[in-house]
């Protein structure tokens, strides 16, 4: 999804769906994050849908699914409510549940489906085979068509993906893919650490990306998010899910955590002949491949830093007396590798140098993993007065981070909350509240980082202080 | 300094923030020369502060505080109030449902004591706006002379008018808007009137229920959809260490063992760490009231 300049002539062009966008879909209050491709079918909320149709329609447009999965733009008809001339009772003093109101069956109702009928004259037929429809007080049948509509409108509104809906739709679906973090919680996190245009922020998490996305998505393309990565590899595919347009990614870095120690104590080589550990793996098995395709050449292969010499080697030793079609591809194969290799390599050093600085503007964690050796691991990489905000699902991890940090000193403001969302229903004479959402949505603990102190001896960082950076704390004390 | 851009050291003229201790924060303008009062006695501006490190400490006669970089978290509780302010836990909250991020063009009434404002101005820069309107004359200058001081003067304008008769003073440009006001229904109209043509997101903050009832039919006649009312409360946890002593129900009769390397607890106890709550959570600041115009 490209995002076009206003100058571009066609305003709506950037509020048009187009081909390849994230999108999401929504019913109610049940969200889906998809990708539009052609002809593609998708699931949603038991329905089978093609989004082809949506392509070129403005965002926020409300389809009808046609019998088949096609969309067509909803008409909103001024049709008569199913409400009009319909008497309605005082009270419900002599309505008997019986479970026999309602005439049609189901299979009644599934017939008027199939044969096409759209969701509103389901729901005026059913309120005119009710036979205590005109009983009911206005209000409990206010309710009782806002209940037939969730059931039976077959609508999808297609949506721009955000922060908001993203955050919605995860906890909803999937909460477990995100440790639980409610929604309003990851808005604490992202105004607690001061997220904002321009600065670098690193982030540690696993919630599928949707803290990295959300997170991207305050820093609107400008500064750097740096991703602290356990194991082989960043889990960002929530991220793919915001649409950001292209340059956003030039602005997404990652560092895996295994080589942290390695940076803050100088010792991390990030030159091209030395691959990182899963670099090593990749070759070797390479290697195998390689000996089983062709036995001359397994012998020029030895340690796996040779393999990025394979194609010299190839040239250079009078063997390729001549080369084969296979050989071609296969030095073109190992080429590739060693270009991507040396990328990686590249990327790595420079997000290396990113954080050598230790002067990173903010950080935030929010994973499966224990918070406390993450949390004192990251936050050497902070400048002094920058926020930090740690998410946990239990509060006892906390507990531990809180106590530490108080012991190591460096920081001040720390803080432990959780919030609660109260929904209201909000209609005349009928106004109260909903859901309260207390717990389940999470814990923070957040703080603010500040120069440690060199007076003290206990927990005293002076090791870790880099040198060209030495505080002026030393002078103003004493 | 500014309150959209991190600088790393303490220059004449910025705002700092100084750290007394949790609930105690003050902002100081920093000018060579100059001198602040605390309870742990004197600030020298030219000597503790400028040239200082940001987060550095900074010792006076009768005690030791840090010097903080400003940030709107930290100016909402130091400001100093003309009138109720909206907190960090709304805020926050606030700043999601609008879907507020760089580049966003806001429109907000009233404008206050610049809380909510300065929040607003951190998250849309550097490309954004806000277009803020506060009746009042007074608070309208003093806050346009914050804005100045903290140098994101550049992303908003102050208007002095009334909302509700005179609007935001901008047309068809706003991709939310925020409404902090007794009467929010009589300045919907205007909402919809400042905001794009393409839609975008509106909230709107009152304490009363009677206020979110009105406001909640204004919107639905004016033709706003996903009309819904929350509110956000936070809860802040205490940590702290306990004691809890271990009963002595004598010497253990089935114990044969004769010195136990573990002597029975007489006055021993268990340690824990663990969290209690205040005895009473804040209650209620406001009722949130978020929309979505539609394209019109």
């Amino acid at each position: 999804m490209s995002f076009v300049m206003a100058d571009n002539g066609d305003d709506d062009n950037q509020y048009r769906i187009k081909e390849g966008d994230y999108v999401v879909l929504k019913r109610g209050e049940i969200f889906k994050a998809v990708q539009i491709q052609p002809r593609k079918k998708v699931i949603f909320e038991k329905q089978w849908i093609f989004l082809d149709n949506a392509v070129g329609q403005l965002y926020s447009t409300t389809f009808e699914i046609l019998s088949g999965g096609n969309l067509k733009p909803h008409e909103l008809k001024d049709t008569a409510s199913p409400l009009d001339a319909v008497e309605a009772g005082t009270d419900n003093r002599n309505i008997v549940d019986d479970g026999k109101s309602q005439k049609l069956t189901r299979d009644d109702i599934e017939a008027l489906k199939e044969k096409g009928l759209k969701g509103q004259d389901i729901i005026k037929k059913l309120v005119d085979n009710h036979a205590t429809f005109g009983d009911k007080t206005e209000y409990s049948q206010v309710k009782y068509i806002k209940k037939k509509k969730k059931k039976y409108e077959n609508t999808v509104m297609i949506l721009k993906p955000s922060c908001r809906i993203l955050a919605m739709m995860y906890h909803g679906r999937e909460p477990g893919k995100i440790c639980h973090l409610r929604y309003d919680t990851l808005a604490q996190m992202l105004t607690l650490a001061n997220i904002h245009a321009g600065s670098k922020v690193l982030v540690f998490e696993t919630c599928a990306g949707l803290v990295l996305g959300s997170i991207m998505e305050r820093m609107g393309g400008y500064g750097s998010v740096i991703q602290m990565y356990p194991g082989g590899g960043p889990v960002r595919a929530g991220v793919e899910n915001f649409g950001f347009p292209a340059h956003f990614h030039d602005t997404l870095h990652e560092f895996p955590i295994c080589h942290v120690n390695a940076l803050l104590a100088g010792t991390l080589d990030t030159s091209a002949k030395d691959p990182t550990a899963e670099n090593t793996h990749e070759k070797q098995l390479n290697l195998a491949a390689e000996k089983k395709q062709n036995q001359p050449e397994a012998e020029e292969q030895g340690t796996p830093e040779e393999e990025s010499m394979v194609t010299n080697t190839g040239d250079d030793a009078g063997q390729d007396v001549e080369k084969t079609e296979k050989d071609k591809l296969k030095e073109a194969k190992a080429q590739v590798k060693k270009l991507r290799l040396e990328e990686k390599q590249r990327k790595l050093a420079a997000t290396a140098a990113l954080l050598k600085g230790r002067n990173a503007d903010g950080l935030v964690i929010a994973s499966r993993f224990h918070p406390c050796p993450v949390l004192l691991g990251l936050l050497k990489f902070l400048s002094p007065s920058r926020p930090f905000v740690v998410y946990s699902q239990y509060i006892e991890p906390l507990i531990e981070c809180f106590k530490k940090l108080k012991e190591c000193g460096g920081t001040v403001n720390l803080r432990l909350t959780d919030t609660w969302l109260r929904h209201y229903q909000v209609l005349p004479d009928r106004t109260h509240p909903l859901l309260l959402m207390s717990g389940g949505g999470g814990y923070l603990l957040s703080g603010t980082t500040v120069a440690t102190d060199h007076s003290k001896p206990a927990g005293s960082k002076q090791a870790e202080e880099p040198a060209p950076k030495r505080q002026k704390l030393e002078d103003t004390e004493g | 300094m500014s309150f959209v851009e991190y600088s790393d050291f303490i220059q004449d003229g910025d705002v700092a923030i100084i750290y007394l201790s949790h609930n105690n924060v003050m902002p100081v303008k920093v000018e060579q020369g100059a001198q602040t009062q605390t309870r742990y006695g004197v600030i020298r501006h030219s000597t503790d502060l400028i040239g200082q490190r940001y987060g550095s400490k900074v010792t006076c006669s009768k005690g030791w505080f840090h010097v903080l970089h400003p940030t709107p978290e930290l100016w909402t509780v130091a400001l100093p109030h003309r009138t109720q302010i909206l907190y960090t836990t709304d805020i926050a909250f606030i700043t999601m449902m609008l879907e507020l991020k760089p580049g966003s063009i806001v429109c907000e009434s009233g404008t206050g004591s610049g809380s909510l404002s300065h929040a607003i101005l951190r998250t849309i820069a550097p490309t954004g706006h806000l277009h803020t309107v506060e009746f009042h004359q007074q608070r309208a200058e003093k806050v346009a002379e914050e804005f100045k001081e903290h140098r994101v003067d550049h992303l908003v304008t102050v208007r002095n008018q009334d909302v509700c008769k005179d609007g935001f003073g901008v047309t068809g440009v706003a991709d939310a808007v925020f409404l902090d006001i007794p009467s929010p229904w009589d300045a919907v109209g205007h909402a919809k009137v400042a905001m794009k043509k393409h839609g975008g997101r509106l909230c709107s903050f009152s304490p009363c229920i009677e206020q979110v009832q009105k406001t909640c039919e204004a919107l639905q006649d004016r033709g706003f959809e996903d009309i819904s009312t929350t509110e956000v409360l936070l809860r802040e946890y205490d940590v702290r260490t306990v004691s809890l002593p271990l009963p002595d129900f004598g010497p253990d009769p089935e114990t044969t063992e004769e010195a136990t390397p573990a002597a029975p607890p007489n006055h021993a106890s268990i340690s824990l760490k663990t969290t209690t709550l205040p005895r009473e959570m804040p209650g209620h600041t406001g009722y949130l009231t978020f929309a979505t115009k539609p394209r019109t």
